[in-house]
């Protein structure tokens, strides 16, 4: 392969360079960047010409035109029809960000309790989880979602025949509705106990801390901890002559009016993606389990540990370095499925700049490049935030 | 217990007694299964409440009440004892010709049958490695994606049929069939490219990748629907089908790329040093001795992208083209039979199900079947 190979009958000298391993890479990445920038060069000038002449330009000027839209989710920052397209962007980026929080946060808190459950030596109970989970995973999340939405649209009743418990919490085609509370004057007095009570519980945990450490004696901290928080404001709540009153909502017309609310829309892509998601959680956080050692739970079941202290001290830590890798990739998969609230009309991201406004602006190209880098930029923070996590917990290792 | 403590036997000599029988038969494996400790126990019972609240009246939905046989809802419903006691299947029975070819022409069909059964052929050589002559019938499937293309969409002596008359099962299997041939091929190319020691092509290689993987796929679908026009020549207007296949096999190629370079990176570094000593070019020793092992590695990650690719060409139908869900929302719209969404949902779900479950099983039996270390 190499130059040295110098022959008797020497061949042509672009062929000997062309051997020549060095030569021959720094020939393909020039020819490689000349095909690439030529390709990029007619692409620009395609884009040029069509644009022309179709008598358009390339601005993001628009974005600071009124929209003229109106946007029906807008939980954060108020949105008219006359604010700009900017505005009608930032409103779709939080709606975008809510789902994938609350459903990052439910389908944590489903995947990790199906994934024990799967491990469970209870047969039916795995048996059932295992069930669930293959019909759930191998099934579109899209048909998921519309399965959820479609039980908003076509199973639930109206909000005159609504389901209800106790006549305070609503269930209807229109969402949930649940009695919001209104906080009457001196119920800063519980506010300023639940601040003491955390701060009690801190000092006490590193209190507590230091005393294992010193004498071996261990208290049940989280009980306390527990109690302390709950305890000192409820009793400060009723000391103070129970400050506070419930807005039940009430039906007016064809609606419910008062209290809180939640839309059909938000709950169908939040669950549905929550409960698709945690299924394949369930799976990393199984294989995450059963791939940490058996010996490790016996020598900490040697050492005297209970069993939640095992699982707590020792398997979850080890098993967490397993199971974050693949557990980032959820939860960007999470958050990019996010996209498909335009199918339901969810006003996420795509559907506000994406959707709408490309319709009206008609300007393809700028709130595409938008959508797409709005996109990028959110999963290169979640993947290295999760990166900084990961390297935390490995850090261990030696 | 007695009997047996006075009779004698000498040390050793005792006939085996019968194990206890709370510890054998069903009622051992009940007690060791399902009631092995007081959680257990609940949570045994909570289960089966949960069953029995929710299988018999499923069952009873689905199969006892049904109806398979109306013209439209009314007529289905007038059949039941209260209007939606049961699942009314006649309406899938009713649409199927719909789900499975979409607007086809009538008289076209048989082209989408022959399709459907070339199909079939072409998964045999892939599938069943002790196929006689499995070489032959490898290129077979190779060139399968072009035959079928050439008989959907017509042209040369056939006539020809637009892409945009495509849908239902029909246009699912074109999607994921597309993407799935082409993605593995590109896929095994950006990986390489990736692993390259050439700066150049390592950096376009990552920066594919990684701007693929950070997009969601509508947004993606909807470069292609709207924006992709102006990057080709003026004058040229490609199908939609043709902008979406483009689009989903290359968001396909990159995850694909992604599970090859885990299988790559696995490979010890002797493998590629062997192959060196050997004097293989890279070319020769990555066609004998790296990929072969590195594909047999990643199995499993490329069935489960196999799998994921087919659930989402289920997203065409937010840019407006009609695959099975589409069409069974579509068809949620006609006054007819409005109101039937869960049996439109269970059908279509039931399509996905068997169909990525079968691919699961597959590859867990490869990869059994592969499996020669220790």
């Amino acid at each position: 392969m190499s130059s040295a190979s110098v022959t008797a009958n020497e061949p042509m000298l672009l062929l000997r360079l062309w051997r020549n391993q060095e030569y021959r890479s720094v020939f393909i990445q020039i020819m490689t960047m000349l095909i690439l920038f030529t390709f990029l060069g007619m692409i620009g000038h395609n884009v040029a010409t069509n644009l022309e002449k179709a008598g358009k330009d390339f601005s993001f000027k628009f974005l600071s035109y009124p929209a003229g839209y109106d946007i029906s989710f807008q939980p954060f920052i108020s949105f008219s029809p006359t604010d700009t397209h900017l505005r009608a962007a930032v409103v779709g980026l939080l709606n975008t960000l809510l789902v994938a929080v609350s459903g990052v946060i439910i389908a944590s808190i489903m995947g990790f309790t199906m994934g024990i459950l799967r491990l469970s030596n209870n047969w039916l109970v795995s048996r059932l989880v295992y069930v669930f989970l293959e019909f759930t995973r191998n099934v579109p999340v899209l048909l998921h979602i519309f399965f959820v939405y479609g039980i908003f649209l076509y199973v639930l009743p109206v909000p005159k025949k609504a389901l209800s418990i106790s006549d305070t919490v609503f269930l209807t085609n229109r969402g949930f509705y649940w009695p919001s509370p209104v906080f009457e004057d001196g119920f800063g007095y519980v506010w300023f106990a639940l601040l003491t009570a955390i701060v009690v519980v801190i000092a006490f945990v590193i209190w507590e801390r230091k005393h294992q450490d010193k004498t071996g004696i261990k208290y049940p901290s989280f009980t306390i901890s527990t109690a302390i928080i709950i305890g000192l404001p409820l009793l400060t709540f009723f000391i103070s002559g129970s400050p506070m009153s419930w807005e039940i909502p009430v039906i007016k017309g064809f609606n419910f009016k008062g209290g809180t609310s939640i839309k059909p829309e938000y709950i169908a892509l939040t669950f549905a993606l929550a409960y698709y998601t945690s299924c394949f959680i369930a799976e990393i956080v199984r294989s995450g389990i059963l791939a940490v050692s058996g010996g490790q739970s016996e020598a900490s079941h040697a050492l005297g540990l209970s069993h939640g202290n095992t699982l707590r001290l020792v398997v979850i830590p080890q098993a967490l370095r397993v199971i974050i890798p693949p557990l980032a990739s959820q939860y960007l998969n999470l958050t990019k499925n996010s996209s498909l609230a335009i199918a339901i009309g969810y006003m996420d991201i795509v559907a506000t700049i994406g959707g709408i406004s490309l319709m009206q602006t008609g300007r393809e190209m700028e709130t595409m490049i938008f959508v797409l880098l709005t996109y990028l930029i959110i999963s290169l923070i979640i993947s290295a935030f999760m990166n900084w996590f990961n390297k935390r917990m490995s850090i261990v290792e030696r | 217990m007695s009997e047996t403590v006075e009779q004698e036997f000498a040390p050793g000599n005792h006939p085996d007694l019968p194990p206890p029988v709370s510890t054998t038969g069903i009622i051992g494996w009940s007690r060791k299964n399902l009631f092995s400790s007081p959680l257990n126990t609940i949570l045994t019972l909570l289960t089966l409440l949960l069953l029995w609240k929710s299988l018999p009246p499923l069952f009873e939905w689905a199969v006892v009440n049904s109806i398979s046989s109306a013209d439209s809802r009314a007529q289905c419903w007038n059949q039941m004892s209260s209007p939606g006691a049961g699942a009314c299947w006649a309406f899938i029975k009713d649409r199927v010709q719909l789900f499975t070819y979409g607007f086809y022409p009538h008289e076209l069909r048989w082209r989408v049958n022959i399709s459907f059964l070339l199909l079939a052929l072409a998964l045999v050589p892939v599938l069943y490695e002790k196929l006689p002559h499995r070489k032959y019938g490898l290129f077979y499937s190779a060139a399968f994606p072009f035959i079928a293309g050439w008989l959907l969409v017509g042209g040369f002596g056939l006539e020809s049929v637009d892409t945009d008359q495509f849908g239902g099962i029909l246009l699912t299997l074109i999607l994921g069939v597309t993407g799935i041939s082409f993605s593995l091929p590109i896929g095994v190319a950006l990986a390489l490219g990736r692993q390259s020691n050439m700066p150049v092509l390592r950096i376009l290689c990552v920066l594919f990748i990684e701007f693929i993987r950070g997009v969601p796929l509508i947004t993606l679908l909807f470069v292609a629907s709207t924006m992709l026009n102006y990057f080709l020549p003026p004058g040229t207007v490609y199908a939609l089908l043709v902008r979406v296949l483009i689009m989903v096999t290359l968001f396909a190629s990159a995850y694909m790329a992604e599970v090859i370079r885990g299988g790559l990176q696995a490979i010890p570094k002797g493998q590629h040093e062997a192959g060196d000593s050997l004097g293989l070019t890279y070319w020769q020793a990555h066609r004998l001795i790296i990929l072969p092992q590195a594909m047999k590695i990643s199995i499993p990650g490329i069935v489960s992208n196999f799998i994921g690719l087919y659930k989402d060409t289920t997203l065409v139908l937010i840019i407006g083209m009609m695959d099975i869900l589409g069409l069974g929302n579509a068809s949620l719209a006609d006054a007819k039979w409005a109101g039937l969404a869960m049996e439109v949902y269970i059908f279509v779900a039931l399509y996905f199900f068997i169909s990525c479950f079968s691919m699961s099983r597959y590859s867990l039996y490869l990869e059994k079947k592969l499996h020669t270390g220790h």
